[in-house]
C-alpha cells in the first residue's frame, strides 16, 4: 500500500480539514446554540459562544405559537408518501431500462430528466387550477402527487444506475430456475438492490422534505409542512433570533438525525448513484 | 427425457445474422460440448436453447414438443452460468432451494433434495453460508447443486470453469463428468477450451461464425477433422498446416501434421530446420522449429526429454499415414 | 439481448412512469400555452379573451425581463463555479490521510440537509443582519463598517447562501470519484517523473470529468428553480429577481395569469436551451 505518511503531514491535514469542516457546519451549530439562549444573549455583542444560561423557553414559545406536531406530521406524510409512491412506479421502469435496454432507453431516460428542468413556475397556475377543480388544493394527497412527479425522474435514474450494477446473469438464473417476472423482481432483484433502494429513498425523502416551491404555493392551513412553518418566521419574527433558531432547529432536526443514522446509504444516495 | 432438436434455427441481432440456418439434434443423455473461438455463436446458441434469447426463425423441440415460444422458466432446463449467478443475499441452502420454491415443491421434499445434493457436492458444512463467503470452486458447486435439485430434462453449462484457476478446473471437470455418469441426463456444455471439449464430451459441436463446422465424437474430430479449421482447433499443441510445393507433392493444397506425429532426428530426415524455443514439460518436450522452408514455424512433440539448444540443426520426418490433406476449399481429402 | 416476452413486459412496466411524466409535462404545458395567449386576470374579470402575442411582447419589453435572465444565469453560473472549484479542493483535502475523516465528512455534508427556507432565514437574520448579525459583529470587531449584505451586496450574498447549500453535494460526488481513481495510475505517473501539480492536471482532473459533468447537470436542474432563498431573503428586490421569481410575482402577486404564463413559456425555452446543451454533454458521458 501507500508509503508511510509523516505524522506532521497528517496533523496538518487533520487541522485543515477539521477547520474547514467546522466552518461549513458552523451556521447549523450556531443556530442550535442560539436556540437555547435568551433573546438578549442571542444578539449580544460580542457574541456569546457557550457560556450562557441555557433555556428551553424558545421551544415552548414556538410550540405555543404554532402547532409544530401538525406541520411535522404533514412533512412526514408528504415526503414519505411521495417517495414510496415514486419507488413503486419507478422500480418496474428502472428494471425495464436496466435489463431490457433498447435503442431508445437512453433517450427516454434523458427525456425524463429533462422534465425536471421544466421550470415549476411556468406551470404553477395550471396546477393551481387543476388542484382547485379536483378539490385537492391544500391537501396532503395533492402534494404527495406533485412531489412524487417532481422526483420521479431522479428516482428512476438512481434506481437505473443501481440496477445496472446487478449482473443480468443472476436475473437470468432466476428465470431458468422457474421464477416469473414478478417473482424475479420480488425475490431476486429487490433484495439485491436494497442498499441502492435505501439510498434512493433517503435522498428523495430529503429532497421532498426540503422542497419549498410547491409546498409553499399549494398549501395554506391544512397541509402545510415544515417548510411553510419556518417560512412564517420570515418577518418580523425573524428578528427574534432565539425563537427563529428554535423553530429552525425543530424544522431540520428530524432530517439531521435521520442523516446521522443512515450515513452510509446517504453518502451513496447523495451522489445520485451516478459516481462510484 | 431430454432430447433437444434445433430445426433451421437462425438468430439475428438487428441486421447481423449471428446464427445462420442451423440443424442439430442432441440425443437424450448425451454430453454435448459446443466449442469454438470467442464470438463463434456458441453461447448465443445455448441461450437460444435456454429461451433467454428469442430465435429469429426456425423451431426448437424439447422431447418432441415445440418449445420455440415457451419462456425459459417453463422449459424444464437448468443452467449453470459462467459467473455462477448465485443469489448473493441468500444462503447456500436458500440458493439451492430457490428453483424448488418457484416450483412449489413441498418443504420436506425440498429439504431431502437439498441434503442429497449437498452431500454429493461436499457442501453440507456450507449450507448456511452466503455465496460471498465461499471459494470459487464451492460457488461453482452451489450453482451445480441449484441446477440438480429441480431435476431438469437437460443441463446447460455456459463456460462454467473459465473463472476457476487451472488446478481447480481439472478437478471440477472430473466432477461434472462424474455427475453426468451418475445422472445420465442430457448436458450441453459451452467452452472455448478444446481440452475441456475433448475430455468431457460424448459429442462435440465445433462452431465458427455461427456455422457448425463439424459434429462428432472427440476422437473422430481428432483423427478425421472435416476441414482445416477443425484440424487447427482440435488438438494441443495445434496441428502444423503446410501449404505450397510441399503440399502439392502430396496432391493437396494444404497438408497437416500433428506435432505428436512427427519423428525427430539430429542427423537426418525429410525436413531440415533450426531449433527456436524448446519447451521442456518433463514428460514431453515441445520444439518450435524454424527455417524449414515450409513457411510457418513447425511445432513437434517428443515424449520424454531431449537436449537441444537454440540454433541447433534438427531433422523432421512426418508419419505419412497420419498426414491430413486438404483441398483448396480447406476441405478434407480422403 | 432479451426475448420478445421480456421486451413486451418491459414496455408495460415502463408505461406508468412514462405516462405519468408525460401527463405531468403536457397537461400543464398546454394550459400554460393557452393562457399565454389570453388576457386572463382571475381577480379582475377572469378570462378576457384572446390577445395573440401581446403577453409575450409585454413580458419581454418589461424592464424587469432582461435583468431577471441575467440574475438567473448569474446565480446558476456563480454557484456552479464556486461549488465545483471548492468542491475539488475540498475533495482532495478530504482524500488525504487524517484523523476523524468520518466526522469531518458528516460536518461537510450537513448543509445539504437544511431546508432552503431555514438556511435562507438563518443566513439572512443571524449572519447578514446589518445590526445584530454575526458578520456585523465581526466587521465591527475589526473596526469596519458593517455591510447591509442583502441590499448592498445582494447577489453575492444569495450566491453564497446557495453555494453553501450545494457545496456538500459537489464535494461528496467529487470525493467519491477521486477515491475511485486507481492509485497505480498516479504511481505510474510519479515513476514517469510527473510532479504533483502535473499529476493532478493530467491524471486526476481528467478522471473527474464525468463527476464534474454530473455535478453540473444535477445542480443546474435545481439551481434554475431556486425560489425559497429569494422568497425569504430579498423578495426579489435589489437585483435578485430571477426569471422564476418574476413569473411568480406576475402570476400570484399581480394575479396576471396571461402575462405570467407567457413568462413561463420563456422560462421553459430558457430551460430547454440549457437542457439541450447539457444533455448533449451528459448523453456522451453517460455511456462511459
Amino acid at each position: 500500500m501507500a508509503r508511510a505518511v509523516t505524522q506532521q503531514r497528517k496533523t496538518i491535514n487533520t487541522a485543515l480539514a477539521w477547520g474547514i469542516g467546522l466552518l461549513i457546519f458552523f451556521p447549523i451549530l450556531w443556530t442550535i446554540l442560539t436556540s437555547f439562549k435568551t433573546e438578549a444573549t442571542a444578539i449580544a455583542d460580542p457574541p456569546v459562544f457557550l457560556a450562557f444560561d441555557w433555556t428551553l423557553e424558545n421551544y415552548s414559545a414556538v410550540m405555543e405559537r404554532s402547532n409544530y406536531a401538525r406541520f411535522l406530521w404533514n412533512s412526514i406524510i408528504i415526503a414519505g408518501g411521495s417517495t414510496l409512491l415514486g419507488i413503486l412506479v419507478a422500480v418496474p421502469a428502472a428494471w425495464s431500462m436496466a435489463f431490457v435496454p433498447s435503442k431508445r432507453t437512453k433517450d427516454i431516460l434523458l427525456w425524463m430528466l429533462s422534465t425536471k428542468m421544466l421550470p415549476a413556475v411556468g406551470v404553477l397556475y395550471p396546477i393551481y387550477l387543476i388542484f382547485i377543480n379536483l378539490g385537492i388544493l391544500d391537501s396532503r394527497i395533492g402534494l404527495v402527487i406533485v412531489l412524487m412527479l417532481m422526483n420521479l425522474p431522479i428516482i428512476v435514474w438512481m434506481l437505473y444506475t443501481y440496477f445496472r450494477e446487478i449482473p443480468v446473469e443472476i436475473l437470468e438464473a432466476a428465470r431458468m430456475d422457474g421464477a416469473s417476472l414478478k417473482e424475479e423482481i420480488l425475490y431476486v432483484l429487490t433484495p439485491m438492490a436494497i442498499p441502492g433502494i435505501a439510498s434512493t429513498v433517503l435522498l428523495n425523502f430529503i429532497l421532498a422534505w426540503n422542497e419549498a416551491f410547491w409546498t409553499l404555493n399549494l398549501t395554506a392551513a391544512n397541509a402545510a409542512p415544515l417548510t411553510a412553518f419556518i417560512a412564517s418566521y420570515s418577518s418580523p419574527e425573524g428578528l427574534f433570533f432565539a425563537k427563529l433558531s428554535a423553530a429552525s432547529t425543530m424544522a431540520i432536526a428530524p432530517i439531521l438525525i435521520l442523516g446521522w443514522f443512515s450515513q452510509k446509504q446517504l453518502v451513496s444516495g447523495l451522489t445520485f448513484g451516478a459516481v462510484k | 427425457m431430454g432430447q433437444i432438436k434445433l430445426n433451421q434455427v437462425t438468430k439475428s441481432f438487428g441486421e447481423v445474422q449471428v446464427i445462420p440456418p442451423l440443424d442439430l439434434t442432441i440425443e437424450d443423455g448425451e454430453f454435448t460440448v459446443f466449442v469454438g473461438p470467442s464470438g463463434c455463436g456458441k453461447s448465443t446458441l445455448l441461450r437460444l436453447i435456454a429461451g433467454l434469447e428469442d430465435i429469429t426463425s426456425g423451431h426448437i423441440e424439447i422431447d418432441g414438443a415445440d418449445a420455440t415460444n415457451v419462456p425459459p422458466a417453463k422449459r424444464g432446463l437448468a443452467m449453470v452460468f459462467q459467473s455462477y449467478a448465485l443469489y448473493p443475499h441468500m444462503s447456500v441452502r436458500k440458493n439451492i432451494a430457490f428453483p424448488m420454491k418457484m416450483a412449489a415443491v413441498p418443504e420436506d421434499e425440498q429439504n431431502r433434495r437439498i441434503e442429497a445434493a449437498a452431500k454429493a457436492l461436499n457442501l453440507t458444512d456450507y449450507l448456511d453460508r452466503k455465496p460471498g463467503q465461499l471459494s470459487g470452486g464451492q460457488r461453482q458447486r452451489v450453482a451445480i447443486g441449484r441446477s440438480i435439485v429441480r431435476e431438469p430434462s437437460a443441463f446447460l453449462f455456459d463456460e462454467p470453469l473459465s473463472n476457476l484457476d487451472a488446478a481447480l478446473r481439472v478437478g471440477m471437470r472430473l466432477e461434472i463428468s462424474e455427475l453426468h455418469e451418475r445422472l445420465k441426463t442430457t448436458m450441453i456444455y459451452v467452452t472455448h477450451d478444446q481440452v475441456e471439449a475433448m475430455t468431457m464430451a460424448d459429442k462435440i459441436v465445433v462452431l465458427r461464425a455461427g456455422f457448425i463446422e463439424q459434429v462428432g465424437s472427440p476422437l473422430e474430430l481428432y483423427h478425421s477433422p472435416r476441414n482445416e479449421f477443425v484440424a487447427g482447433f482440435i488438438g494441443s499443441p495445434k496441428m502444423n498446416l503446410i501449404k505450397g510445393p510441399e503440399a502439392e507433392k502430396h496432391g493437396a493444397s494444404t497438408i497437416g501434421i500433428r506435432p505428436e506425429h512427427t519423428d525427430v532426428s539430429m542427423s537426418e530426415g525429410m525436413w531440415e530446420g533450426r531449433v527456436g524455443v524448446a519447451e521442456h514439460l518433463g514428460s514431453d518436450t515441445f520444439i518450435h522449429v524454424h527455417d524449414t522452408g515450409l513457411g510457418d514455424m513447425i511445432t513437434v512433440r517428443i515424449t520424454g526429454d531431449i537436449q537441444v539448444k537454440h540454433g541447433d540443426a534438427i531433422y523432421l520426418t512426418p508419419q505419412l499415414d497420419k498426414l491430413h490433406k486438404f483441398d483448396a476449399q480447406g476441405l478434407r481429402m480422403e | 439481448m432479451a426475448t420478445q416476452h421480456s421486451r413486451s413486459a418491459a414496455r408495460i412496466m415502463m408505461a406508468p412512469a412514462v405516462i405519468l411524466l408525460l401527463g405531468w409535462m403536457l397537461v400543464p404545458l398546454i394550459m400554460t400555452l393557452m393562457f399565454s395567449f389570453k388576457q386572463y386576470l382571475p381577480l379582475r374579470g377572469g378570462d378576457l379573451g384572446w390577445v395573440g402575442f401581446d403577453n409575450y411582447v409585454r413580458f419581454v419589453s418589461s424592464s424587469a425581463f432582461w435583468p431577471s435572465v441575467v440574475a438567473t444565469l448569474t446565480i446558476v453560473g456563480g454557484v456552479l463555479l464556486i461549488t465545483v472549484v471548492f468542491g475539488i479542493l475540498l475533495a482532495i483535502l478530504l482524500n488525504q490521510p487524517m484523523w476523524g475523516q468520518g466526522i469531518v465528512r458528516i460536518l461537510v455534508i450537513a448543509p445539504f440537509f437544511v431546508m432552503p427556507t431555514v438556511s435562507a432565514l438563518v443566513w439572512k437574520n443571524m449572519f447578514m443582519d446589518p445590526v445584530n448579525g454575526l458578520f456585523a459583529h465581526l466587521w465591527k470587531f475589526f473596526g469596519a463598517e458593517p455591510i447591509a449584505w442583502l441590499s448592498e451586496a445582494s447577489m453575492p450574498s444569495i450566491v453564497m447562501i446557495v453555494s453553501w447549500q450545494w457545496l456538500p453535494f459537489a464535494t461528496l460526488i467529487l470525493l467519491t470519484a477521486i477515491q475511485s481513481l486507481d492509485s497505480e495510475q498516479l504511481e505510474a505517473a510519479e515513476m514517469d517523473g510527473a510532479p504533483p501539480i502535473k499529476r493532478f492536471a493530467y491524471i486526476t482532473l481528467p478522471h473527474l470529468g464525468r463527476a464534474i459533468t454530473i455535478v453540473i447537470l444535477i445542480q443546474t436542474i435545481f439551481l434554475l428553480a431556486v425560489f425559497a432563498e429569494i422568497f425569504v431573503t430579498t423578495g426579489g428586490a435589489f437585483g435578485t429577481r430571477t426569471l422564476t421569481y418574476l413569473i411568480f410575482q406576475r402570476v400570484l402577486e399581480s394575479q396576471n395569469v396571461g402575462l405570467g404564463s407567457a413568462g413561463g413559456v420563456y422560462a421553459i425555452i430558457l430551460a430547454n436551451i440549457v437542457a439541450i446543451f447539457l444533455m448533449r454533454i451528459v448523453g456522451k458521458n453517460l455511456d462511459a
